[in-house]
């Protein structure tokens, strides 16, 4: 089991962290600014079956629509309704409070695969 | 930055499309439009060159007036919209849209009677400066504009920068475009931002501050496959044109008028949240196809999502329940009164 605090990044800027064994995924800060004024977010209805790699979430700017893909397989648990009636929040706390959905996954496999803090910077560098 | 007709343009800048777009309702933004297309048309017969392709009144267009209108096709689908403002009865001043001049002048260039000339110009910028505060920008660096009506049109110097200028834009507010040399485009653009009230706009902001004011978008809400009547423009047809509708299309045109149009240009607010873009679906009650949205997104004034688009005839009175197909799924929505947001010319 990764240490709580471990967070690991995809290359569609989501990340994921684990609670337990929880997994929380949100967008990453570079998402948020690259996507601007976030006004709408369509979030996985709890209880739902996800595969790694899956359109999961739908985040909205006033520019355009976004998929939000899910970094790992698992059932949503629950999902973070503060965005939903306030998708500004996304912009403000992306990395942290804006967490978009939990999932119960045993995908350790998968999140051994992504990248982790120094890997998404050097990714984003390069992108 | 994006390449937009063969231009490269800023959709926001450092302050975003939400807060440039309120901006400009609260106070001034400039637009830097010189994308846009303009030219000159010269000589004596030169409004009624013009008048013969498009279904405005152009020959009773006073000088120092500017007016909105449309070149049509032989079908009544339209070619493009643009400004056509008069200096004098043999000078005609046009403004259209970027990514149509190399459609339209060829077009306007090949109907013209010995004696009329179009000139290009694309030695000069355009820029837009719109909002409530704009005439109070203006009142300090060009008063002589201050003085042109809503559709006015006439030189003035601004910034000590001699402009031709119309009060006009695309946003719903009061404002005014102005052409300027390229030259001294960069000059006059750091000139009005430096005035405390007047902040940037991108073409992000530029879309939802029309898209709000219901203002058609040529290439997404009109095209050439639509008709002035479908489109909710029959306004722009002069009275004087529906007498002998010599004016390209004008025979289907009249038909239309007559007898209505199989689908009409509406707006349309969604019950929810979710914005519906371009070319989302739109299904009626019964579930029968209704049409399709040529513009949507989200409203910054009206904090929520918004849209224009066709829908069959039965289905276009103000009130009637759609839905809107999204990410495959039906969103409630209504056909609404358009504008969204009131506009606020001057008087």
């Amino acid at each position: 089991m990764p240490a709580p605090s471990e967070t690991r990044f995809t290359k569609d800027h989501e990340w994921v962290r684990f609670d337990g064994e929880i997994a929380i995924v949100g967008i990453t800060d570079h998402a948020q600014e690259a996507l601007g004024d976030i006004v709408f977010v369509e979030l996985p209805e709890p209880g739902r079956e996800v595969g790694a790699g899956e359109a999961v979430a739908v985040v909205e700017s006033v520019k355009a629509a976004s998929d939000v893909y899910s970094p790992l397989a698992g059932r949503v648990l629950e999902t973070n309704q503060a965005i939903v009636d306030d998708p500004a929040l996304v912009n403000r706390e992306a990395d942290s409070g804006a967490w978009f959905y939990k999932l119960a996954s045993s995908d350790q496999a998968a999140f051994a695969e992504l990248m982790d803090a120094d890997a998404y910077k050097t990714f984003l560098e390069t992108e | 930055m994006v390449p937009f007709a063969g231009w490269s343009m800023p959709v926001q800048y450092p302050m975003g499309v939400l807060a440039e777009h309120l901006h400009c309702r609260a106070a001034a933004g400039l637009f830097d439009v010189s994308h846009m297309g303009q030219a000159s048309l010269l000589g004596a017969g030169a409004a009624a060159a013009l008048e013969a392709l498009t279904p405005g009144d152009i020959t009773g267009l006073k000088p120092g007036r500017q007016r909105y209108t449309l070149l049509t096709n032989e079908a009544g689908g339209i070619i493009d919209d643009l400004m056509v403002a008069a200096l004098a009865p043999d000078r005609l001043f046009l403004v259209v849209n970027a990514a149509r001049r190399d459609v339209d002048l060829p077009h306007i260039a090949g109907h013209l009677p010995p004696g009329v000339t179009l000139e290009p110009h694309p030695d000069r910028g355009l820029l837009a400066l719109q909002g409530p505060a704009a005439a109070a920008v203006m009142a300090r660096l060009g008063p002589a504009a201050t003085a042109l009506p809503f559709m006015g049109y006439g030189p003035a110097r601004i910034g000590g920068i001699d402009c031709m200028v119309s009060r006009s834009g695309y946003t719903g507010e009061d404002g005014f475009e102005i052409s300027v040399p390229a030259t001294d485009v960069e000059a006059l653009a750091r000139k009005l931002l430096a005035e405390p009230e007047v902040k940037p706009i991108g073409l992000g902001a530029r879309d939802s501050l029309r898209l709000e004011a219901a203002l058609p978008l040529y290439g997404n809400d009109i095209d050439e496959l639509t008709t002035p009547i479908e489109a909710g423009l029959a306004w722009v047809i002069g009275r004087r044109r529906r007498t002998d509708w010599a004016f390209p299309g004008g025979t289907a045109i009249r038909d239309q008028l007559e007898h209505g149009t199989v689908r009409r240009r509406v707006g349309i607010l969604p019950d929810g949240r979710a914005p519906a873009r371009a070319h989302t679906a739109i299904v009626a009650p019964d579930g029968t196809a209704a049409g399709t949205v040529t513009s949507g997104g989200f409203g910054p004034s009206l904090g929520g999502p918004l849209a224009m688009g066709y829908v069959r005839r039965d289905l276009a009175a103000d009130g009637t329940a759609l839905a809107l197909v999204v990410r495959g799924k039906p969103l409630a929505a209504r056909v609404v009164p358009m504008p969204f947001v009131p506009h606020r010319y001057p008087r």
